[in-house]
């Protein structure tokens, strides 16, 4: 047997197991076809909640990576302080927090808002420091150059810096969104309903742990997988 | 604008914090445990996807893929939760602590790869013509020059271990998160305990920190 045979029948081996797992356990469980549709519910919450605060994070992560590679002495002590709380603090500490400290001062807000506000900050921290890398990366001479050439501050940035810094991190973007997917699993600490806290409740009705972790790591790892290849194809093409 | 009539109780905070600090060492503890296993583990799961044998490159592939691509939560529950299927068993403590390991092997192994990739290969072909055996070589020539490259990931990856050790909470293990959410739950000053292990994960994120950048000045004499 030759080494490409190897690797087909580890992999073949590794589906019939699944295949098997599935098809037992199903037959002799309480699974129905409206558990599946609640699994789904949940996948989509998990992406819609995913999405969201993706959008809103990288949109203040940009906004606070310009001022951190323009900031004067006070703005990146009080900017990078609170940057860096947030990434030296548990995420879920974090929900945790925000949600008792709404109930504090008694705003009437949604589960889904507090999960996405604190992911969106959270995703703005990470999104900043690639941001200002980005900016950093586009060497000084050329911005020089640029503006002598007669570009605007605003021309230089739209026509000198985004198209030059984005090739050196857009990778990076990239794994801050695989992150994020990830960690919106979290957002299951304060009873938001998605992927996995689904899979929970539906654990501790049917009892087929298993099954159902499988599942999901499944879908997980659908989500996930492709746009880590993409990252990883980006990387190799975008490599100067 | 808004009605503002909650007074914060600290005092029930501090009374605890004792046992709030002794559960901090736990989270340490399986922090270093699951970093240091999950670091041999590493090192065999990279030389085994660089490797050309199929029968140790599609496992690590696999490893690798399913420990980067699967929230660390999933993991925790397929250990804790999963494993029950086959009759295993374990406590939240190991469960999490095997998790991490896992975790942190699939992450490491590629920082390791990245390591060992950007060290040329003619050194080796330089080192073995000056008549080094190739396990001196591995000793003397590349593995110094991989650590500095992967040092400051890895501080990150220490980090990160310590946040990922809050999940533990969710399956009922007693580290930091888990045993203020205990403690929480007598009194309901969620909001004070809360902020007060917030404020512990900062400083032991931040002395991590602290301290891998003095070992590197130690090390690498400032220039890492």
């Amino acid at each position: 047997m030759n080494n490409k045979q190897i690797k087909y029948l580890i992999y073949a081996l590794i589906f019939i197991y699944l295949a098997y797992e599935t098809v037992t356990t199903i037959k002799n469980s309480t699974l129905t076809y409206y558990d599946l549709e609640f699994l789904l519910e949940g996948l989509l919450r998990t992406i819609y909640i995913s999405v969201v605060s993706i959008v809103i994070g990288t949109f203040f992560g940009i906004i606070f990576g310009y001022l951190k590679s323009n900031a004067n002495f006070f703005s990146e002590i009080l900017l990078s302080g609170f940057l860096d709380i947030l990434r030296s603090v548990p995420l879920i500490i974090q929900f945790i927090l925000f949600y008792s400290f709404m109930g504090i001062l008694e705003i009437d807000i949604s589960i889904f808002w507090v999960g996405a506000i604190v992911l969106s900050a959270y995703t703005s921290a990470f999104v900043t420091e690639v941001v200002r890398a980005g900016i950093d990366s586009v060497p000084e001479t050329t911005r020089r150059a640029s503006r002598s050439l007669g570009l605007s501050y605003w021309q230089d940035y739209r026509y000198i810096v985004f198209p030059l810094g984005i090739r050196t991190v857009f990778p990076s973007w990239i794994s801050i969104v695989l992150s994020v997917i990830k960690d919106s699993a979290l957002v299951s600490v304060i009873g938001y309903l998605e992927l996995l806290k689904t899979t929970e409740e539906l654990i501790s009705k049917t009892q087929e742990a298993l099954l159902l972790l499988l599942g999901v790591g499944f879908f997980y790892f659908i989500i996930s997988y492709p746009i880590s290849l993409y990252a990883a194809h980006l990387e190799r093409k975008l490599k100067v | 604008m808004f009605d503002f009539d909650y007074t914060f109780h600290w005092i029930t905070v501090w009374n605890v914090f004792p046992e709030m600090l002794s559960a901090a060492l736990i989270t340490i503890e399986v922090a270093v445990l699951s970093m240091f296993f999950g670091l041999i583990i590493a090192i065999f799961l990279s030389l085994g996807k660089d490797s050309d044998n199929e029968l140790a490159k599609t496992p690590s592939v696999i490893w690798i893929e399913l420990a980067r691509n699967t929230p660390a939560l999933f993991q925790i529950y397929m250990m804790y939760f999963g494993l029950g299927a086959f009759g295993i068993h374990l406590s939240p403590h190991v469960a999490v602590l095997t998790a991490l390991t896992f975790n942190n092997a699939g992450y490491l192994a590629e920082t390791l790869r990245g390591g060992f990739a950007s060290i040329p290969p003619t050194q080796m072909s330089a080192s073995r013509s000056l008549g080094m055996s190739k396990v001196q070589t591995y000793w003397y020539i590349i593995l110094p020059q991989v650590l500095r490259k992967v040092y400051h990931p890895m501080t990150n990856q220490m980090i990160w271990a310590i946040l990922m050790t809050s999940l533990g909470t969710l399956v009922g293990m007693l580290e930091l998160t888990g045993k203020t959410d205990q403690l929480q739950s007598l009194s309901f000053r969620t909001f004070e305990f809360y902020l007060v292990t917030a404020a512990m994960y900062f400083v032991i994120a931040k002395s991590v920190l602290l301290g891998s950048k003095l070992l590197a000045f130690k090390l690498f004499r400032g220039d890492a």
